[in-house]
């Protein structure tokens, strides 16, 4: 599948081609694409005239890019020192079970992916899980159904 | 637009102040605050600031002001809301849910009559040990709203040095103050200053100043919370160091993971720069200064300063060796000095108050030497098994009994306090009989802990200081970045043995091999993230062995925790039959009819834990 790369130039052209906000390029395009497709690499490197191995480099090094599609949720299980003392290993294990997915992976419908995250921040609230955007505070194992089918029954878009 | 000056800030000063000065007569006759720091926001106080809108909308000139602030502090009972009226203390409330908003608005803020039940004493202990410098506008300012942070002396400090101080004065203060870095290394930032300073005049070569906001560390929001709350007294501290150092640009790296404090941030820079505070010839003197925001990617590593600053230049953030420090060839190989976002926010107020009332706080003598004591206040986040979680600011050499039992107000649900875990992954776990020890950066670090940026997790019964251990060193050996061989391998050996005991087959040989690897860590690692890699290991190793060795020889975890160490169980005696736990098991393992005791197949059992978190009897055990 061809990508349309027009919406690349613009988030180029929004950081002004400037090398060293590569790496806010690359999450603008993460956000978009929900991954780093491999012809928009090339032509970031194109662009930017940064050597395609240097590009790539970047966008293996840093946690917030992936190379393979993710899911249209991201579900995202705080594995910070707080969230672990309150119980977050569960809490993930709750989320393998009830999206039948391995931590890191995406779901076939490319609905969930379930990813840990190292601290979210919000650690008076622990155990915390975000989805997309929304933070779901002191989290037990036993309500973790009732988000996953929160989000199984919003409409596709 | 012309250019500020002093005369300006002083009459936006004036008139915000006229505009929210509290009289009975006035315009404002009540405030109410609504605390909408990232924490607030999940507990539900988006809600809360909305109901208040419809209340204040729902009367005409009833001269209530409804403000928007950052964190409250106590993140375990947001989400919070203050209310002031004239001539009364300020009245703060906790777990404050829609009808409760409505009665403090109907009783307290109209009838002047206080709501008792939620409402927190201005004495409550977790306020009364606190001294507030770094976070000296909470509660006090919107964020997005400048005019309020200059209402609150914002800026004063900025114009101060531009128009009153040498560059050499300002450094001199900040030297004197004592003022060490936040962000952990407790580096003197006058030093530092100094250095970058002299750098740069030598090689007639630009600078820079860096503020980092890349907090990585695990079970810390300090930083969050300041952006999030107050941003300007970031960039404030920025541009003296600036001025200090000769820098023009500046730059904050920071976390992906912190959409708010991104947004906060990127507000009150466009409204520095939109009333000159930030641009050309600020303050109408020859300083010029600007800031750029850079988003970290998701990479702990890039908190340490080379490779935050390689991340800066748009390439993966991989440290360097640091024979050349970065105050000399930093970014770009141009003289960058990297404070923290906590130190930064320090500077401001030291100006302002002046050295003595900064050095008056804290303990040691840093009049000759600045490494001679810890000056001021610190931030932690305070969090884990304590009853009242939250953001605190604490005078140095305050005791962790103070800060967990007074403060913390002691452990939850009335079980035993275990381990207090200080400085992040690179920190250490101390046990109970270092309670009483002073909270510094010298003193901590000879307990084997260090002051690290913040975080400050209490641990009780329930707490496997082998898992903890183990955690630290799974999340190190993720995020170590593979460059040098002592890091890479040692984090991934040390794992190994560590999952090896919490899975029941440690060996005899498994302790000394940890500290082997240790040693070899810590003497030679390239960068920080390494040579403090072990101390987690080594700190819970040192005050906890014999939990160690209960792994190891009795294949048992005492806290309950290893789930290959532990059976569950329901305790027939004390199980009531209430089918809670037994509709909430994931693996139909827990059998039985209404008020009877529960039957727990140990064949089925995966230890999920849901029937011990939801059994409201302590029916369910872990043996």
């Amino acid at each position: 599948m061809a990508v349309d790369l027009t919406k690349v130039n613009q988030i180029i052209g929004k950081w002004e081609s400037r090398k060293d906000f590569l790496i806010e390029m690359l999450q603008d395009i993460q956000d978009e694409y929900y991954y780093l497709p491999r012809d928009v690499l090339v032509e970031v490197s194109k662009v930017l005239e940064v050597p395609l191995n240097q590009v790539y480099e970047v966008a293996t090094y840093y946690k917030a890019f992936s190379l393979t599609p993710k899911g249209r949720y991201t579900v995202s299980v705080c594995q910070g020192t707080a969230c672990h003392v309150q119980g977050a290993d569960t809490v993930l294990s709750s989320f393998e079970r009830a999206l039948r997915v391995k931590l890191g992976e995406t779901d076939k419908n490319q609905d969930f992916t379930l990813e840990a995250v190292r601290c979210l921040g919000c650690c008076g609230l622990a155990p915390v899980v975000t989805v997309n955007k929304d933070i779901y505070a002191k989290l037990e194992p036993s309500q973790v159904l009732k988000v996953v089918d929160k989000y199984k029954k919003m409409p596709r878009q | 637009m012309s250019k500020i000056t002093i005369k300006d800030l002083a009459k936006i000063k004036e008139k915000t102040r006229a505009a929210m000065e509290l009289r009975e007569d006035g315009p404002c006759r009540a405030r109410v605050v609504v605390h909408m720091g990232t924490c607030g926001i999940s507990a539900g106080a988006a809600k809360i600031l909305h109901t208040f809108e419809d209340l204040i909308k729902g009367r005409k000139d009833n001269g209530v002001h409804l403000s928007v602030a950052g964190c409250g502090g106590l993140c375990s009972r947001e989400p919070m809301v203050t209310v002031e009226l004239p001539g009364a203390p300020r009245a703060t409330y906790v777990d404050v849910n829609v009808k409760d908003a409505q009665r403090i608005f109907e009783e307290h803020v109209l009838g002047k009559r206080a709501v008792t039940g939620k409402m927190l004493p201005s004495d409550d202990p977790f306020f009364k040990q606190q001294v507030f410098i770094v976070l000296r506008n909470r509660g006090l300012v919107d964020a997005e709203k400048i005019e309020e942070y200059i209402a609150q002396d914002g800026y004063m400090a900025l114009a101060k040095v531009l128009t009153q101080m040498k560059p050499e004065e300002v450094i001199k203060t900040i030297r004197a103050s004592g003022l060490r870095g936040r962000g952990g290394g407790g580096f003197p930032a006058g030093v530092k200053w100094e250095t970058c300073r002299h750098a740069g005049e030598e090689r007639g070569e630009e600078r820079y100043v860096i503020c980092n906001a890349d907090e990585g560390d695990p079970g810390a929001f300090m930083d969050r919370s300041v952006i999030e709350s107050d941003p300007h007294s970031v960039i404030e501290g920025m541009a003296i160091g600036a001025y200090a150092i000769g820098a023009k640009q500046g730059y904050v790296y920071i976390r992906k993971e912190y959409p708010l404090a991104l947004e906060k941030l990127n507000i009150a820079l466009a409204q520095a720069r939109a009333y000159g505070l930030l641009g050309q010839n600020i303050f109408d003197t020859p300083f010029s200064f600007d800031i750029e925001v850079h988003r970290g990617a998701g990479a702990f590593v890039c908190g340490e300063s080379t490779a935050l600053m390689a991340s800066l230049e748009g390439r993966a953030g991989i440290p360097r060796a640091k024979y050349i420090h970065t105050v000399e060839y930093g970014l770009n190989n141009k003289p960058s000095c990297l404070n923290n976002v906590e130190t930064w926010a320090n500077v401001p107020a030291i100006i302002n108050n002046g050295v003595e009332w900064f050095t008056r706080i804290g303990t040691g003598d840093v009049s000759t030497n600045p490494w001679g004591g810890s000056k001021g206040t610190k931030v932690f986040s305070l969090t884990g098994k304590v009853k009242n979680t939250g953001l605190i600011e604490v005078p140095m050499g305050i005791t962790l009994r103070e800060i967990i039992f007074n403060i913390g107000g002691g452990i939850v649900k009335g079980k035993k306090f275990k381990t207090v875990q200080t400085g992040g992954p690179s920190g250490g776990c101390l046990s109970e009989s270092l309670l009483d020890l002073p909270v510094d950066f010298d003193s901590l670090s000879d307990a084997g802990s260090m002051m690290g940026s913040g975080g400050m997790i209490v641990g009780d019964e329930e707490t496997c200081m082998v898992d903890l251990a183990k955690y630290f060193i799974s999340f190190l050996e993720e995020e170590s970045c593979g460059k040098c061989v002592p890091c890479r391998e040692g984090l991934r050996s040390m794992y190994a043995i560590l999952d090896r005991i919490t899975q029941g087959k440690g060996k005899k040989g498994d302790i000394k091999a940890l500290e082997d690897l240790s040693r070899v860590m810590i003497q030679s690692s390239l960068c920080a993230l390494g040579q403090s890699a072990p101390n987690p290991v080594l700190s819970s190793l040192k005050y906890f062995q014999e939990e160690y060795e209960r792994h190891i020889d009795d294949k048992k975890c005492p806290a309950g925790v290893c789930t290959a160490l532990y059976e569950m169980s329901i305790d027939p005696a004390k199980c009531t039959g209430c089918m809670v736990c037994l509709r909430n098991c994931p693996a139909s393992a827990i059998t039985g009819a209404k008020q009877k005791p529960h039957a727990l197949d140990k064949k089925k059992c995966i230890k999920c834990n849901i029937c011990y978190t939801v059994c409201k009897f302590d029916a369910v055990k872990k043996n």
